[in-house]
């Protein structure tokens, strides 16, 4: 008995022996649930901002007239006399009532409308590049609105897929911009020391002890109002990552710093390395790891911040949707009570934000996969 | 005293150039008071030749190179005088005066619920790790960091408005609403305070709950802990006195960020339930680009901000000799 137990270690041991530091941290990151489910549900949103055209019913703009205002359409399996059927929904009809004039909706269960998978709809184009009219789901007669529609009569459902889309790019641009600002500036302060070091410690203490969201806010709301979508979206991701890039050029930094006079820096240095192959080639290497932990972990606060930003009108605009921007229809209660549907974004970037944690826990668990 | 000292100069070292910040903020927006001032008269049907926005221009000094407009606004903010707001056509002082004790109120309850209910929570969570409620606790704490201050209000609005059927947003009711300080406003002021102190407080909460949790459970597993235990001194006295000492330090010393986080995330709650505080005000001044009042608000977040980071470093002092007497 003992004498397996210990065969079993020794395998085991074998193999954490000859495995690459790689796939140490995949194992170790495996090993923690939650960051798996994280994980999942973060690719589940890549592959939905990548289809976006092919997954939504209708484009981000498109107005169904008849249905402005609409509830949330229910998939249907089984009719009023209880018989099954394909997947469909019933007829909608908008009526209004005589007296007060106000308009409502009225579900006619007579006739049903069929839900079919790869169905011919609105023209798109695949990546940009290939013409196309397959959409995942829809219906060849009447309408489907999953999520319900808005004020004017947009898809809530199509709307979010693509707000998808911005929102991760926002947060993905963001956070590259931020990783390229936080690796120059403390690799500077890192590897030259000194005044220089210095100064830059304290610039980033400075922009640490501004509170942020004034901060962001105030920048925001400085962009001229004349600008287009694209460029305000262009400025909100700077702004975002402007103020974002301390806490890994602090990393940086301290890595750097404590790196300095190991061996095999000193080894470089000695076998002629220039200052940026030393950093680039030998230094950044080891402490990548640390760096991805800290990406994943900034990415959920700028996806947080454009949303807050866009809530309140100052960040991202029409025609460019994203969540905070969907949400800027809910500021009162008076729209949330009539149509609570119109939150429904806000739960996506409740979820976004949840993956991103847990990817990010699990990520700091196994990125030295030689503590212990 | 000298650390303290030296973390007075360093502070105000930082306000000097935080207002310089506010300053560029405020000149950032493409045009300046005269052209809006000129916009605003011709939107009205009056006519405005270029003399006159040329007048007033040198009136306010606007034709002046930025540094000298910073040093004029500078002295006069010394001078308590903010600048004025054409938006709501009076001084930034007065508009801002009225609203600002609510925030303080506000920002205040808000930090000392985010302690109440996360320190004690954080203990249990620790001492019973792995048990349901820990986990339950984990779960929520998880889900308060991940949603956004706003979307928090507009929920509890809508569900006030499905219960109680009536708007859960505002500070008073309205027959006190502009009456005169008294025990029964105070008392109503209560009522509607814990609605948006808990939507302001959740995430700080989490946040805290889930640092006192992790730095008691290190502490727990130490030897002086074995050692208290093996004294014969009672569970809760030995908890209480040693580890749950120890991980108070980074909950004292992350207090100013506490301050910070929730004095920044108040406007936008203030914006969504309609309060009396500055935070309508600050983002309805953005919005408008008011900016003599957004300038004068952003300087005001951190000059609070400033202060309860140098609150945190004070109590820190206080709390852990090691720092006091400084290891230089």
């Amino acid at each position: 008995m003992v004498e397996k137990a210990n065969k079993k270690t020794e395998n085991k041991v074998r193999r954490i022996d000859l495995a690459t530091s790689r796939q140490l941290i995949w194992w170790s990151f495996k090993k923690h649930r939650l960051a798996m489910v994280g994980t999942t549900i973060i690719v589940l949103f890549i592959i939905i901002s990548i289809f976006a055209e092919f997954i939504a019913t209708t484009g981000p703009q498109a107005r169904n007239t008849l249905y402005a205002e609409g509830p949330p359409t229910i998939i249907r399996l089984v009719d009023e006399s209880g018989n099954l059927h394909f997947p469909f929904v019933f007829e909608v009809v908008r009526k209004r009532d005589p007296i007060t004039y106000r308009s409502f909706f009225e579900v006619n269960t007579a006739v049903r409308w069929p839900v079919k998978l790869f169905i011919q709809g609105e023209p798109y184009k695949l990546f940009g590049l290939f013409p196309c009219n397959i959409h995942l789901f829809g219906t060849e007669k009447g309408f489907i609105h999953l999520f319900g529609t808005d004020r004017i009569g947009r898809d809530i459902f199509s709307r979010v897929i693509y707000a998808t889309r911005i929102s991760l790019s926002v947060g993905i641009i963001g956070v590259l911009v931020a990783f390229i600002i936080g690796l120059i500036m403390g690799g500077i302060a890192g590897y030259s020391g000194g005044i220089v070091d210095d100064v830059i410690m304290r610039l980033i203490e400075f922009i640490r002890s501004i509170p942020s969201l004034p901060l962001w806010l105030g920048l925001s709301a400085a962009l001229p109002r004349e600008w287009s979508a694209l460029k305000v979206y262009a400025a909100i991701t700077l702004i975002l990552s402007g103020i974002n890039w301390t806490s890994l050029a602090r990393r940086v930094r301290g890595k750097l710093l404590s790196l300095r006079n190991v061996e095999f820096v000193l080894a470089a240095r000695i076998t002629g390395c220039s200052n940026t192959r030393i950093v680039v080639r030998h230094m950044l290497p080891s402490f990548l790891s640390y760096l991805i932990v800290d990406l994943t972990i900034a990415f959920p606060y700028i996806i947080l911040a454009e949303t807050t930003l866009s809530f309140l009108g100052l960040g991202l605009r029409e025609p460019i949707v994203s969540w905070g921007v969907m949400l800027y229809s809910a500021q009162n209660i008076r729209s949330i009570a009539h149509m609570p549907w119109l939150l429904i974004p806000g739960l996506f970037v409740v979820i976004a934000v949840i993956a991103f944690n847990f990817m990010g826990d699990g990520l700091r668990d196994a990125a030295d996969p030689f503590k212990k | 005293m000298y650390p303290i000292l030296r973390r007075l100069v360093s502070t105000l070292v930082t306000l000097i150039l935080l207002s310089m910040v506010a300053f560029i903020i405020i000149e950032l927006p493409p045009g300046d008071f005269a052209d809006m001032y000129a916009a605003k008269k011709v939107a009205s049907g009056t006519v405005v030749t270029e003399d006159e926005v040329i007048a007033i221009r040198i009136e306010l000094g606007l034709d002046r190179p930025p540094y000298i407009r910073y040093l004029k606004w500078i002295s006069g903010i010394l001078h308590g005088d903010l600048g004025f707001s054409w938006q709501y056509r009076r001084p930034v002082r007065e508009v801002i005066g009225e609203r600002l004790p609510m925030t303080l109120v506000l920002a205040l309850s808000t930090v000392f619920f985010i302690y109440f209910t996360a320190l004690p929570l954080g203990i249990y969570s620790a001492l019973r790790q792995y048990s349901t409620i820990d986990y339950t606790l984990g779960i929520l704490g998880y889900i308060g960091l991940a949603t956004p201050n706003f979307l928090l209000a507009l929920i509890f609005m809508y569900l006030g408005h499905l219960w109680f059927g009536t708007s859960v947003g505002g500070l008073f009711s309205i027959e006190y609403e502009s009456a005169a300080w008294s025990f029964a406003k105070f008392i109503d002021l209560l009522s509607h305070l814990w609605v948006p102190v808990i939507v302001l407080g959740t995430a700080g909460t989490a946040f805290t709950f889930r640092t006192i949790r992790a730095t008691l459970l290190d502490e727990l597993n130490k030897m002086y802990v074995t050692a208290a235990r093996a004294s014969g001194l009672t569970e809760f006295r030995l908890i209480i006195k040693y580890p749950v000492r120890m991980a108070l330090n980074p909950i004292v010393s992350t207090f100013g960020w506490e301050l910070t986080r929730v004095i920044s995330g108040a406007p936008i709650i203030g914006l969504v339930m309609s309060l009396p505080d500055t935070g309508p005000l600050f983002i309805n001044s953005l919005l408008n680009q008011d900016m003599y009042l957004a300038g004068a608000m952003i300087l005001i977040y951190c000059v609070l901000a400033m202060l309860g980071s140098f609150i945190s470093d004070i109590l820190l002092m206080i709390l852990d000799p090691r720092i006091r007497l400084g290891e230089k």
